[in-house]
C-alpha cells in the first residue's frame, strides 16, 4: 500500500513539474524575450487559463503527502522552512503579477507586473531545482552535532546557505554548489519547456526565435546533464545500484535522453506540440531516473547515526491508506474528465481567448 | 517556547483571517452568479446575463486572492505544525487530501471556463460551468469543515503507543455530529456576506442616481437573499451548533455566554458586558433573565452549568477574547435580520427603492458581515483553545520542533507586509470595477 501510494505521489508530481513547469518557463521567456506588446499577449494568452488548474496538483500533491506519509510531511515542510515559505511568496506574486496586470491600463503598472510575473517565474524554476537537490542530497536528520541527536530523528532544519556552499558540510544550507546547479538545470530545462508550449499554443512572431533560442539552451542543458552525471556519484555513493538490480529502470533515463536528443531536431518540426512533448519527455525522464536512483530513500540522512527516511518508515497506517484508494480512484477519474473538457475546449492556438481583458 | 507557541499561533491567524475575507465571499457569490445566469436562461432578459457578468469580475478578482493566500494554509501545517501533522496526518490529511482532488480540481478546471469560455460554449453550458464552480467551492467548505469539526469532536480513531491517531472509521469523519450544523451555519455566513455585498453595492448606484436599473436589480436580489440566509444562520443551524458546544464542550459554552456561576432557576442571557476574569464576574452587565435556559433546552429553568463548576485548568485560554468573538457575532447577526427584515417589507411595499435611509444602512453595512464572518470563526478557534484536538492534544504540543522563533517572527512579517500589499491592491481594483459599474449587452 505504501509503495501504491508513493507512486501516486511521484505520478501528481511528475504532471506538476510538466505542466506548472510551462507556466514558470513562459514568464522566463516573458522576462527575457518578449517585447512588443503582442509577443506579450500571446504569452499569457497562451497560459492564463491554466495556470491555476496547473496549481493545484501542487495543492493536490501536498495533501497526498499529508494524508499517506504525515512523517515526511512533517519533517520536510518544518525542514524546509524557509525555503518553502518563500516558494510561497513566489507564487503569490506571480499569480497576481499574472492577474492583475490586465486591470489597469497604465504602462507603469503592466511593466511592474510584467516584471513580478517574470522574476518570480525565473526564481521558482530555480528554488524547484535547489529542492530536488536537496532530497538528493539529504539532510542532517536528527540534527546531530558531535554524534549526537539534538532531535528526534526524523526532524532536522536547514538555513539557507552555510558559509562554505559545500553539500559535505557537517552543517548543510538549502543552496550548495551540487544544489544550486539543480537549480541552474531546472531553470534552462523549463524555459526550453515553456518556449515549446508557447510554440505550441500560439501564431506569435516569437516562435521562430524561439526555435533558435530552444536549440542553444538544449546544448547548454545537454552540457549541464552530462556535468551533473559525472558529480553525482559524489552525492550519491551508489547512483547505479537501483538499476543494476533492476535494468528495466533503464527505461527512465533512456526516455530522458531521447526526449533531450529530439530537441535538437526543433526547427524541422512539422507539427507545433513536437517541441512540447519532446521536453516533456525529459522532464518526465529525468526526474524519474533521479527518483529510481534513490528508491527506496525519499529523504537521505547525511550522518552515520539516523536512518534514511523511506517511503516504508513513513507511510500512515494501513487502514487510512486503504481506504484512501476509494476516494482517490473516484477522484482521478473526475480529474481526467474535467481535464480533458478543458483542454478540449481551449484546444488549438490561444491567440484570441482575451485573457486578462477587462 | 512560549515566544514560538506565540509567533505560530500568530502566524495562522493572520493568514488564515486574512484568507477567509475571499472564500467567505466566493462562495455565497457563486450561488448569487448562479442564481442570475439561471434567471437569464428562463427570461432571455439580458439585465440578467449583464449582471452575472459583472459579478464574475468582482468573483473573479476574489477568487484570484483566495487561492493564492490560500496556498500558505495547507503548507503551513507541515512548516509551523508539524508535531500535528506527524501525529494526526493520517486522519486529517484524509479530508485536506479530499478537498485537493475533489474540490480545488473542480473548482480551477470550470472557472477557466466560465470567465472565458461564454461565447466559446452557449449559455446553457456556461451556466454549467457556472454550476460546477459553485459546487467546487461548496465542496471544499464542507472538507474544510470535516478537518475542523474533527479536531472539535474527534470521531473514528484509535491512539498508538507511540501517540499517534490512527483511522479507524473512515465514514466517521462524515457522519461527525459536529460536521453538518457547522457546515451548514458557515455557507449561511457566507451567503450573508455574498448578499450584503450585492445589496450594498445596488445601494450605492442608487443613492448615486448611476445604474439605477442593476441598483434595483442587485438590492432586491441582495435583500431575498440576505433576509433568507440572515434567519438560517441563526435558526435552526446556529441553534444546532450552540448545542453542540454546551453539550460536549460545556466550558466553552460558559465562557462565551459570560457566566461566571450557575445562576439556580434558570440562566440569563447576556447582551452587553465585560468579562473580569480575575475577579470571576462580568461588569456594566445588561441581561435578560433565563432566556438563555430556553434557547438552549427549550425550558425556563434549566440549568446552565456556569464557570465555577469547572477546574481552572481546562478553561478556553482567552475567556474575554472568546467572550467578545461570540458576543459581535451574535450581535450582528441580530442586527442582520432586522434590517434585511425592514428592507424586505419595504421592497414588498414597493417603496424600498425610494427609502434612502434603508439604502444608505445597506451601503454601509457592507463591511460587518465579514466581521461577523470572523468573529464566529474565532468563537470556533478560541473555544476550543487549549486544545488542538479537544481534550487529547495541546495546541502547545502540536508545533514544529526545529523551527525557531526567530524564523516564525520573520515570516510572520513577511505575510503581514505581503498581505497589506495584496489588500491594498484588491481594495482598489475592486472599487475600479464597482465604480466603472455593469456593462450592457448593447455596449459590447
Amino acid at each position: 500500500m505504501e509503495l501504491f501510494w508513493y507512486i501516486v505521489l511521484m505520478t501528481m508530481l511528475t504532471i506538476y513539474v510538466i505542466l506548472d513547469g510551462y507556466d514558470f518557463g513562459a514568464g522566463i521567456i516573458h522576462l527575457f524575450f518578449a517585447k512588443k506588446e503582442k509577443d506579450k499577449k500571446a504569452i499569457t494568452n497562451a497560459i492564463g487559463p491554466f495556470w491555476d488548474a496547473n496549481e493545484v496538483w501542487l495543492i493536490a500533491s501536498g495533501g497526498v503527502l499529508f494524508f499517506a506519509f504525515p512523517t515526511l510531511y512533517a519533517s520536510s515542510f518544518s525542514g524546509f522552512y524557509l525555503p518553502l515559505m518563500m516558494i510561497l511568496w513566489l507564487l503569490i506574486f506571480r499569480a497576481i503579477g499574472l492577474e492583475l496586470r490586465g486591470q489597469v491600463h497604465n504602462k507603469m503598472w503592466e511593466s511592474i507586473w510584467d516584471k513580478a510575473f517574470g522574476i518570480s517565474s525565473l526564481l521558482l524554476a530555480l528554488f524547484f531545482g535547489i529542492a530536488l537537490g536537496n532530497v538528493v542530497r539529504g539532510v542532517n536528520l536528527g540534527m546531530v552535532t558531535d554524534g549526537v541527536s539534538t532531535h528526534e530523528p526524523h526532524y532536522f532544519f536547514l538555513p539557507l546557505w552555510n558559509s562554505s556552499f559545500s553539500p559535505h558540510a557537517e552543517h548543510l544550507g538549502i543552496i550548495d554548489w551540487f544544489t544550486l546547479l539543480l537549480g541552474v538545470i531546472g531553470v534552462v530545462a523549463l524555459t526550453i519547456h515553456g518556449a515549446n508550449w508557447i510554440i505550441f499554443k500560439t501564431n506569435s512572431d516569437l516562435n521562430e526565435k524561439l526555435k533558435k533560442v530552444v536549440f542553444n539552451l538544449n546544448s547548454v542543458l545537454l552540457l549541464l546533464v552530462v556535468v551533473s552525471l559525472f558529480i553525482w556519484h559524489i552525492i550519491e555513493p551508489k547512483p547505479f545500484h537501483n538499476f543494476i538490480t533492476h535494468p528495466w529502470l533503464w527505461i527512465f533515463p533512456l526516455i530522458a535522453f531521447s526526449g533531450l536528443f529530439g530537441l535538437f531536431k526543433v526547427k524541422s518540426f512539422q507539427k507545433h506540440g513536437m517541441g512540447f512533448l519532446f521536453s516533456s519527455l525529459f522532464l518526465f525522464g529525468g526526474l524519474a531516473s533521479t527518483v529510481a536512483s534513490i528508491f527506496p530513500k525519499v529523504l537521505p540522512s547525511t550522518n552515520a547515526i539516523n536512518p534514511d527516511l523511506t517511503l516504508y518508515n513513513v507511510a500512515a497506517h494501513e487502514y487510512g491508506l486503504s481506504v484512501g484508494v476509494y476516494w482517490f480512484v473516484i477522484a482521478v477519474i473526475l480529474v481526467i474528465i474535467y481535464f480533458t473538457i478543458q483542454y478540449r475546449v481551449f484546444k488549438g492556438k490561444m491567440d484570441d481567448v482575451g485573457y486578462g481583458e477587462h | 517556547m512560549e515566544d514560538m507557541l506565540f509567533y505560530d499561533r500568530m502566524q495562522f491567524a493572520f493568514t488564515i483571517t486574512f484568507h477567509y475575507i475571499f472564500p467567505q465571499l466566493t462562495m455565497g457569490l457563486s450561488l448569487m452568479i448562479v442564481y442570475f445566469k439561471w434567471k437569464f436562461l428562463r427570461s432571455k432578459l439580458d439585465k440578467y446575463n449583464d449582471a452575472a457578468k459583472f459579478w464574475m469580475k468582482i468573483f473573479a478578482l476574489n477568487f484570484a486572492m483566495g487561492v493564492v493566500t490560500g496556498i500558505p494554509m495547507e503548507f503551513q501545517f507541515g512548516t509551523n505544525w508539524a508535531k500535528f501533522s506527524e501525529l494526526t496526518g493520517g486522519i486529517i490529511g484524509q479530508t485536506l487530501a479530499m478537498e485537493g482532488m475533489f474540490s480545488f480540481f473542480l473548482e480551477s478546471s470550470f472557472l477557466g471556463l466560465f470567465l472565458f469560455g461564454e461565447k466559446l460554449l452557449g449559455h446553457k453550458l456556461h451556466f454549467l460551468t457556472g454550476f460546477l464552480v459553485f459546487l467546487g467551492s461548496w465542496a471544499s467548505g464542507y472538507l474544510i469543515i470535516a478537518t475542523h469539526s474533527w479536531m472539535q469532536y474527534p470521531v473514528g480513531y484509535e491512539i498508538l503507543e507511540n501517540g499517534r491517531y490512527v483511522l479507524t472509521n473512515f465514514g466517521a469523519l462524515f457522519s461527525n455530529p459536529w460536521l453538518l450544523p457547522s457546515f451548514l451555519h458557515n455557507q449561511m455566513g457566507s451567503v450573508i456576506t455574498s448578499s450584503f455585498v450585492v445589496a450594498g453595492v445596488g445601494a450605492f448606484y442608487l443613492l448615486n442616481n448611476k445604474h439605477s436599473e442593476f441598483g434595483k436589480l442587485f438590492v432586491k436580489t441582495g435583500v431575498i437573499f440576505g433576509l433568507v440566509s440572515s434567519v438560517l444562520v441563526a435558526f435552526p443551524t446556529g441553534d444546532l451548533v450552540a448545542k453542540n458546544v454546551v453539550k460536549h464542550q460545556p466550558v466553552t459554552f460558559a465562557a462565551m455566554e459570560g457566566i461566571f456561576e450557575t445562576e439556580k432557576g434558570g440562566s440569563e442571557i447576556v447582551l452587553i458586558g465585560q468579562p473580569d476574569v480575575v475577579n470571576k464576574k462580568l461588569d456594566n452587565k445588561i441581561a435578560v433573565p433565563n432566556i438563555l435556559s430556553f434557547l438552549t433546552y427549550q425550558s425556563w429553568d434549566a440549568e446552565i452549568k456556569g464557570l465555577n463548576e469547572f477546574d481552572e485548568s481546562l478553561y478556553p485560554t482567552n475567556i474575554p477574547g472568546l467572550y467578545y468573538a461570540y458576543h459581535i457575532m451574535v450581535g450582528l447577526g441580530t442586527i442582520f435580520i432586522g434590517l434585511m427584515l425592514l428592507a424586505a417589507v419595504q421592497l414588498y411595499r414597493k417603496k424600498l427603492y425610494q427609502t434612502t435611509w434603508i439604502l444608505w444602512t445597506l451601503m454601509f453595512m457592507l463591511p460587518f458581515p465579514y466581521i461577523a464572518n470572523t468573529t464566529g470563526w474565532y468563537t470556533a478557534e478560541l473555544g476550543r483553545q487549549p486544545w488542538l484536538v479537544y481534550n487529547l492534544l495541546k495546541t502547545s504540543e502540536g508545533i514544529s520542533p526545529t523551527v525557531s522563533s526567530g524564523n516564525t517572527l520573520f515570516t510572520l512579517l513577511g505575510f503581514i507586509g505581503l498581505y497589506i500589499l495584496l489588500g491594498l491592491l484588491f481594495l482598489m481594483l475592486a472599487g475600479k470595477i464597482i465604480n466603472k459599474g455593469p456593462e450592457t449587452a448593447q455596449q459590447h
